[in-house]
């Protein structure tokens, strides 16, 4: 069933390639983004789950 | 700016607190009786529902779905709301998701000791529990969405990045390996056969594994352990990092539960080295869990709830480790099969998913009943008797698995076998079995003492529903141009990240299957090959009823040791009929592909009434109700039709006539039975049974010389 579906789709393997190529850019853009980032901004990240109480009542 | 008052929903929390503790006494149960099944055959009671093939997956399901479920969901309900500041998005949801998620494992424990399974491995519920699966899971993911866009805080933690993960993973894993085909209520088959079903259920399986027992974990990890040592997670970054890295790796390991199957090679090596490559991801996580303790050890000495989840993270590392060892081919050719496996996961079960349950759970209910911790005690107790059970529990399978792999292939200097009979490699490890069960009894005490401690927790507390907190709206999402639900959703991160992750997990399972499924060279077919009879059909749905493949694989891999025991190896295109596939994980007892005409029918008849009266010392427990139970053959026209409607060439119109098929085939096994001098009747479930086994695996035996292509 699967496969009469996916026959119908032209150039099946040329998404596949595409898929690939967008998520190891997106890797390697996001590597350099965690070298580049703000310490600032990490810093108040991992804040997070702790800066919570502080808030409450 | 403003603070906007609210409160966070703790009733839901306190909900899915108590469903974690039962359900995970009532799954380490049935675990435990299991256990001393396998060295006690008679403790089934010669009861259909309480033997061992129907009642193991419903410890699986229960340990998975059931305590690690709720667990997740208790977790997620308590730190999603506090890391979005916001109450949970819809109460009703809320509740919706609870009641109904319970009702699902009520399902599970009714319909699995009845026999109603699909036979694939952590999926075994049929259809219509399926769907309810699905509509449950909908609904914690819109309360889930929903909370995430009325976030007070613009940031979100990495913790909810594995919660969205997790979500979007597992709706398309459940929905992909649950397309099937209803050939009555409870009764249902899937789309794919053979190879192609098992890749599907491995790719399902080894991801069930990563986003249901591991990525949510991870999540509740990098809230709960921050939480309990009261410093922030090591690296940050790290955790960005090993987030996209593993997603992206994990997807595509699956096919290493198939190493040496008849899965095309290309298949098997993609699983393998993907399997390597998880190793850094995975530990990237664990570094992060333990390095957040850095300085801080001393106060694991004291604190039973960081003693637990260190003992959890470093579970996680060893776990993880170990599986990629285990996709080695060299190694996977000893392990696969054997105790080792249930070593391996009973590390990540019950150290990652137990003890950091555990620890959440210490932490957690002094919380939510605004109290201190009953005993300190019985926690530190509660650990090293845990602690104690894990070990007791995978060296004991760590040694009976390699024991029993190594006799498996163990040859004389003349080059025969040298323990010819499974059975003798089997009572060689029954000391293995009773120290595993000891195991896990000391586990199971663990658990007790903590129940009665986080009661007793409550008791001395105040339980409070509602907890109220106050936050400033965030001014982002305020809307002044009123643009919509719509364009809110999309101008936050959470679409994104659906998307994105979503993505990954297609890419990797798109590269899997589109191959898979296209190249028509990755199943040579065999023109001997034919669909089943109306009766062996009839015999195989027995086969799965009484989930025969938990202990019985269907695969003889190409090794000199399986082909000189069992016969000629496995080929793809044997298994083109085989809606579902039955290769199994584990031979507890022999493998039975290639069973098919080596005894008579009087042994498998009285072999299944009693085992040992045809092999001594057997553990296999016995079936006397198939001998009386009547074929139920009303079903055969619609399971015909089904077959056909999946791909199994049955000619039009033969559902008609199919029964008449049936019983004749039936009447001359039960007449070469008379024959034998055994009382049997025709009309009878073990006669299907019968015909089946002495099916299976003779369609190639029939023309050997020109069997593969």
């Amino acid at each position: 069933m699967f496969k009469e579906v996916l026959q119908s789709i032209e150039g099946v393997e040329f998404y596949t390639i595409v898929s690939m190529i967008i998520f190891i850019l997106f890797f390697v853009g996001m590597t350099i983004w965690l070298f580049k980032v703000d310490k600032k901004y990490i810093k108040q990240m991992s804040e997070l789950p702790l800066n919570e109480e502080n808030k409450e009542i | 700016m403003a603070l906007e008052k609210f409160s966070y929903d703790n009733e839901i929390v306190r909900k899915f607190t108590i469903a974690t503790t039962v359900w995970g006494l009532v799954g380490m149960l049935v675990g435990l009786i299991i256990a001393t099944q396998l060295f006690v055959p008679a403790l089934n009671l010669n009861i259909p529902f309480l033997t061992f093939g129907r009642i193991r997956p419903l410890h699986t399901n229960a340990v998975i779905f059931a305590f690690v479920g709720n667990a997740i969901f208790m977790g997620v309900y308590y730190s999603l709301q506090r890391l979005c500041k916001a109450r949970m998005f819809s109460d009703w949801l809320s509740n919706f998701h609870f009641w109904g998620w319970q009702l699902i494992i009520v399902a599970a424990a009714i319909t699995l000791p009845l026999g109603y399974t699909t036979s694939k491995e952590y999926a075994e519920l049929e259809w219509p529990i399926d769907i309810a699966i699905a509509i449950m899971w909908i609904a914690f993911g819109i309360n889930m969405f929903g909370t995430i866009i009325e976030r007070r805080e613009k940031h979100m933690y990495v913790a909810i990045w594995f919660y969205i993960a997790t979500w979007v993973t597992v709706t398309v894993l459940h929905v992909v390996n649950s397309i099937e085909i209803p050939a009555s209520f409870l009764k249902s088959y899937p789309v794919y056969a053979g190879v192609q079903d098992a890749l599907v259920q491995w790719w399902y399986g080894h991801n069930a594994v990563a986003f249901f027992l591991t990525t949510p974990y991870l999540g509740l990890m990098y809230y709960f352990l921050p939480k309990a040592a009261n410093r922030p997670i090591y690296s940050y970054k790290l955790s960005i990092l090993h987030f996209w890295s593993l997603v992206f790796i994990y997807i595509w390991a699956g096919p290493h539960h198939l190493l040496y199957s008849a899965l095309p090679d290309w298949a098997q090596s993609l699983g393998t080295v993907f399997s390597i490559m998880l190793i850094a991801p995975s530990w990237g996580g664990m570094i992060n869990g333990l390095l957040t303790l850095r300085g801080a050890w001393d106060r694991v000495r004291e604190n039973p709830i960081l003693k637990f989840m260190v003992v959890a993270v470093t579970a996680y590392g060893m776990a993880t480790f170990e599986g990629p060892m285990l996709s080695l081919k060299n190694v996977n050719a000893i392990a696969h099969f054997t105790d080792w496996i249930i070593a391996h996961v009973h590390v990540g079960a019950l150290g990652w998913n137990g003890f950091l349950t555990f620890g959440i759970l210490y932490w957690l209910v002094p919380k939510l009943w605004k109290t201190k911790l009953y005993s300190n005690k019985l926690a530190n107790f509660h650990f090293w008797i845990g602690f104690l059970g894990i070990v007791f529990y995978a060296f004991s399978m760590w040694f009976s698995g390699v024991t029993q792999s190594l006799m498996w292939k163990q040859f004389t200097p003349l080059g025969v076998l040298q323990y010819p009979n499974f059975l003798e490699t089997v009572l060689q490890i029954v000391p293995m079995y009773i120290i595993r069960m000891v195991g896990g009894s000391l586990y199971f005490v663990g658990v007790i003492v903590m129940v009665y401690n986080l009661v007793k927790t409550a008791k001395q507390g105040a339980f409070a529903k509602e907890e109220p907190a106050e936050a400033p709206a965030l001014e982002k999402f305020k809307d002044p141009l009123k643009r919509g639900v719509i364009h809110r959703f999309l101008e936050g991160k959470p679409a994104l990240f659906i998307s994105l992750t979503l993505v990954v997990v297609l890419i990797a399972s798109v590269f899997e299957f589109v191959p898979m499924f296209l190249i028509k060279s990755n199943i040579p077919t065999i023109a001997s090959v034919k669909p089943y009879t109306p009766l062996e059909l009839q015999g195989r749905d027995i086969y799965i009823r009484e989930a025969c493949n938990s202990c019985h694989s269907q695969l003889v891999r190409p090794f000199r040791s399986e082909t000189e025991r069992y016969g000629e190896y496995s080929k793809a295109g044997e298994f083109v009929y085989d809606h579902p596939f039955l290769w199994g994980s584990k031979r507890t007892g022999p493998d039975l592909h290639r069973v098919g005409g080596k005894y008579p029918n009087l042994w498998h008849y009285l072999h299944m009434e009693n085992p040992r009266s045809m092999s001594p010392g057997s553990l296999m427990p016995s079936y006397p109700w198939l001998l009386t139970n009547d074929l139920d053959i009303s079903t055969t026209e619609s399971k015909i039709n089904t077959m056909r409607s999946v791909g199994v060439p049955y000619t039009e119109g033969y559902e008609k006539v199919a029964n008449d098929d049936l019983q004749q085939q039936a009447e001359q096994i039960a007449v070469d039975l008379q024959n034998a001098g055994a009382p049997a009747e025709p009309n009878k479930e073990i006669i299907a049974l019968i015909a089946y086994l002495q099916r299976l695996g003779t369609d190639i035996k029939a023309k050997n010389n020109q069997a593969s292509k």
